[in-house]
């Protein structure tokens, strides 16, 4: 019976076709989810190689498409993110059954599903890289929609990932990618009651619409990390630790530091050892010329994004040397309405000298008031009663301690998880506090026997449910008169599964020659 | 509505669905109306939404008929009724003798679908008109006058589609001519030859997989080898691809999974998006000449409305993509291998499937099987229908578009409508 007469209101152009996505992803989770863990191993792997194999391609590109960032460091994040991220984890701890005969407990790990992972401007191919590695190590599906800026070189990353992927026995359609992404295409994508879970890295509006989906969601916070130098610290090392985090990727990047605070004593030879390091310390005339390009009006202005520091400097008519990697900007006092104290996503760090430890971290927390609670802080330091007062007191969820925080609070530098996804937990609104890995991704079903003891618990040792699937996942649809029959249409584009070995070498290459390069720092 | 037990749709109103049985018997068509009554399915559709169709008393059922594909997409499919809702905004049917916007797109999007030997598109309102015109067409090219087709084809009831098919539906008015529409038996090709030799055949007419007939399924090699017959004796080879076409093979004309290019392909049903009658033929630069001796030669006032055009544009569209194609594949296998699970369950009941993506036959043990079969379907929630011309057969044709889940409740459902069936049957057997 005709209800009410009523508008159906209409689509906006590409929501149906992200629907039609999302709904592909399903079935694809849903064949993933009983894959054995050899296979999920030699499909992450395949994926990880293809996308590491155009690691160095896709930096560029993203530096090209955006025009912010520094490839070379790109290079290294891609390849942390694809071969660094399947050789850290292995498939088997997320997808075999753990049998616990003491607790009476059997527990089968269960993915997900459907995961909607959006992906930053600042980081996208290296993010992109990352949330489907997680994925396929969890055996989910992932529709990934990039942010608009670096759409294309995201969505070539993830066809790379994917037909590798397929090519090693993954399910069709679990790894797809929004070609055309829009602010309906997401929200239509983040309501959509198939979404599983969201992996919102990004901008605080697009993270908090994530959690207003009514859908689970994994979103981060933004960050401002306050990095503290106390007289204890080995000063030419730290002066080299964060001219080269600050400088990292030309600090586009919520983990690069973005106020410097330094105990008086240490001052004066730490900014000398930053200098030579390739900082520019401005005078008060050069820092004021730099406040108003950068944030003219008090609000910063988007064109300075991941901008070289010397392009900054020429434009507000700054003399620096040609090596200059970062602007520092000393200022006197943390406050909202100084601009230098909030999160400046170029090579420009703020400066602010106290006479105390006490008084440095009463400035770090100011930073954090400003923004970035549950992110991150640092501090270089040799006195573990300041390292441990400082980590108490500042409203984050980890404290790099002796390291440059770019690499530290993403893990790569330090023995946090890996991750291009920092969680900023209760502090930062956020439903998870640590750094994002594969965990995050899947629940647990868990087999809890009568816990007395004259109930016996049955022997699990050797059972799975999970198998390795028995060809291409779905079957091409053969008549089934002739089941034999090869498809005339190929299902799939055929792909090789492993990189050529000349190409393997070269990756192998590349990332021992970036590792070292961090390790000489 | 002032009376909820009253069935008021503000356009026209009954006061119960006795009424609407009643009346449909003395002004629509008695012989249908009694027929489903009889046969365990008093359905009278009301509501309609995806894969559901809904009685009038509430009942809900799961379309695995979709009248013949005409539901591929799913009943008032979200975008199938914006698209038209948008273009009535602006289009109407459109006037049949101009050029026109909607219907040159259409062509041109069928065109770019399709093998690459056909180029050009004529339209109808409906499956048989479209039928016709590929008759028409193939006489005009060929100059001949003879249709060869299958025993128990299936194309449609117009005046020479009813011809091609069984005389079930040609006799009854006195439409039987086996001197212009010969017939062989399927999957017979020595038979096939024998009439072909002959070098007076016009064409050649197949479903890729007939559906009417329980969907027998071609013997691997047989289309092709028909298609090497047509052109080795000068007949030409269409292809009725209204209940095989738009990807309910897995690949968009079923037709292409056999690497033929038919001379003439014909599309309905489904490329109406279920919303807005519409049909058309493709067909090969050979079989175009009349277009351009004589344009006024195939005149149809609804043939290629512009609201259709919309709709078929919009069905094309969707039935393309690549997740619904990568969708296809995986409700065809995750249906296929539990139909082959139920099937192990009743071997001496359940005794045959044929399938080719979501294209299938249910075979069973009793010449009246999906008789049976159809009924305790219905009883249990899901509308799936006999196949006219060999009612063992049982057609189950799910959407391209379900979801897991839904799939999965299917075959709940599909099992235990089977399992009475076969209950059913046996205790009848034993009261014979």
């Amino acid at each position: 019976m005709v209800d009410t007469m009523f508008e159906m209101p209409l689509d906006p152009a590409g929501v149906p076709r992200g629907r039609a996505m999302i709904e592909r992803a399903e079935w694809a989770a849903r064949a993933f989810a009983s894959y054995d863990s050899a296979t999920v191993q030699r499909i992450v792997d395949a994926a990880a190689q293809a996308g590491a194999a155009r690691a160095k391609e896709f930096a560029e590109w993203a530096v090209r498409e955006t025009g912010y960032g520094v490839a070379e460091h790109k290079l290294l994040k891609n390849l942390a993110c694809s071969t660094g991220i399947a050789a850290k984890y292995r498939a088997s701890d997320y997808i075999d059954v753990v049998v616990d005969d003491a607790g009476k407990m059997v527990e089968i790990p269960r993915p997900a599903g459907v995961v909607l992972a959006l992906t930053p401007s600042t980081n996208p191919v290296a993010t992109v890289m990352f949330k489907i590695t997680l994925a396929l190590l969890t055996r989910n599906a992932i529709v990934i929609s990039p942010h608009p800026y670096a759409k294309a070189v995201c969505a070539e990353a993830a066809r790379t990932m994917a037909a590798a992927a397929v090519a090693a026995g993954a399910p069709d359609g679990c790894i797809q990618v929004v070609e055309e992404p829009s602010i309906p295409l997401i929200n239509a994508l983040m309501t959509d009651p198939r979404t599983d879970v969201i992996l919102a890295t990004g901008g605080t509006p697009m993270v908090r619409a994530a959690y207003r989906s009514g859908n689970p969601a994994i979103g981060v916070g933004p960050g401002n990390v306050p990095v503290l130098v106390d007289a204890t610290a080995d000063i030419n090392a730290t002066a080299q630790r964060i001219v080269d985090s600050k400088s990292f990727d030309n600090s586009i990047l919520c983990t690069n530091e973005s106020v410097l605070i330094v105990e008086e004593a240490a001052s004066a030879a730490l900014l000398n050892a930053m200098t030579r390091a390739g900082a520019h310390v401005l005078s008060d005339d050069e820092r004021d010329r730099v406040r108003d390009l950068v944030f003219p009006d008090g609000h910063f202005d988007p064109k300075w994004v991941g901008k070289d520091a010397t392009a900054i400097a020429s434009a507000a008519n700054v003399r620096v040397n040609a090596r200059t990697k970062i602007l520092v900007a000393p200022f006197d006092l943390v406050v909202p309405e100084e601009p230098l104290a909030h999160e400046k996503l170029c090579p420009v760090l703020g400066l602010v000298r106290v006479p105390t430890v006490g008084r440095g971290i009463d400035a770090a927390q100011a930073v954090l008031r400003i923004t970035g609670q549950g992110h991150s802080a640092a501090i270089h330091s040799s006195n573990p009663q300041t390292i441990m007062a400082f980590s108490a007191a500042v409203r984050v969820l980890r404290v790099s301690v002796n390291v440059g925080n770019s690499l530290g609070a993403s893990g790569i530098e330090t023995n946090l998880a890996p991750t291009m996804t920092i969680g900023t937990g209760f502090l930062g609104r956020s439903s998870v506090g640590e750094n994002l890995e594969p965990k995050h991704l899947i629940n647990w079903t868990r087999i809890a026997y009568n816990s007395n003891a004259s109930v016996p618990m049955a022997n699990f040792a050797g059972l799975t449910p999970w198998h390795a699937p028995e060809g291409v996942v779905p079957t091409y649809p053969r008549a089934s008169n002739d089941a034999n029959a090869a498809p005339l249409v190929p299902s799939t584009v055929a792909m090789s599964n492993d990189a050529p070995d000349e190409l393997r070498d070269e990756i192998r290459r590349l990332i021992i020659e970036e590792l070292n390069a961090i390790v000489r720092g | 509505m002032s009376d909820a037990t009253a069935l008021d749709y503000g356009f026209f109103s009954f006061a119960s669905k006795d009424e609407v049985l009643e009346k449909s018997k003395e002004y629509w068509n008695p012989g249908k109306t009694s027929f489903w009554s009889e046969s365990g399915v008093p359905l009278v559709i009301d509501r309609r939404e995806e894969y559901f169709i809904y009685d009038v008393s509430g009942k809900r059922l799961i379309d695995v008929h979709l009248n013949g594909g005409t539901y591929n997409l799913g009943h008032r499919n979200r975008e199938m009724v914006q698209a038209i809702t948008v273009a009535m905004q602006h289009f109407d049917m459109g006037n049949h003798h101009f050029p026109s916007l909607a219907r040159t797109a259409l062509a041109e999007a069928l065109i770019a679908s399709a093998p690459q030997n056909l180029t050009k598109v004529i339209y109808g309102s409906g499956g048989g008109e479209a039928i016709d015109i590929a008759i028409k067409t193939a006489r005009h090219a060929t100059q001949k006058r003879k249709i060869l087709s299958i025993i128990k084809a299936y194309h449609g009831h117009t005046g020479l589609a009813v011809g091609t098919g069984d005389d079930r539906f040609s006799k009854l008015f006195l439409s039987d001519n086996e001197e212009d529409f010969p017939h062989v038996p399927f999957n017979d090709l020595e038979a096939m030859e024998e009439v072909l030799k002959g070098r007076d055949i016009a064409a050649v007419i197949m479903e890729t997989i007939p559906a009417t007939y329980g969907f027998p399924l071609p013997n691997p090699g047989y289309l092709e080898a028909v298609k090497q017959l047509c052109e080795k004796y000068d007949a030409l080879y269409i292809a009725d691809e209204v209940q095989t076409g738009l990807m309910r093979t897995g690949e968009l004309w079923g037709i292409t999974k056999h690497g033929i290019e038919p001379d003439i392909l014909v599309t309905g049903k489904g490329i109406s998006g279920g919303m807005y009658p519409i049909a058309a033929v493709l067909v090969s630069e050979r079989c175009a000449g009349w277009l351009t001796e004589d344009g006024f030669g195939h005149i149809s006032t609804f043939g290629g409305a512009e609201l259709g055009c919309i709709a078929a544009l919009k069905a094309l569209e969707i039935c393309n993509r690549a997740e619904t194609r990568s969708m296809v594949h995986y409700i065809s296998d995750f249906i296929g291998r539990g139909l082959r699970e139920i099937q192990a369950t009743y071997p001496d009941w359940f005794i045959g499937i044929r399938q080719n993506g979501v294209v299938m036959g249910l075979e069973f043990a009793d010449p009246q099987g999906a008789k049976f079969v159809m009924k305790r379907l219905y009883e249990n929630g899901v509308w799936a229908i006999f196949s006219t011309l060999d009612p063992r057969v049982l057609q189950y044709k799910p959407g391209i578009l379900v979801k897991p889940e839904l799939a999965e409740e299917l075959l709940d459902r599909t099992e235990v409508g089977i399992a009475k069936a076969r209950a059913d049957v046996m205790s009848e057997r034993k009261f014979r």
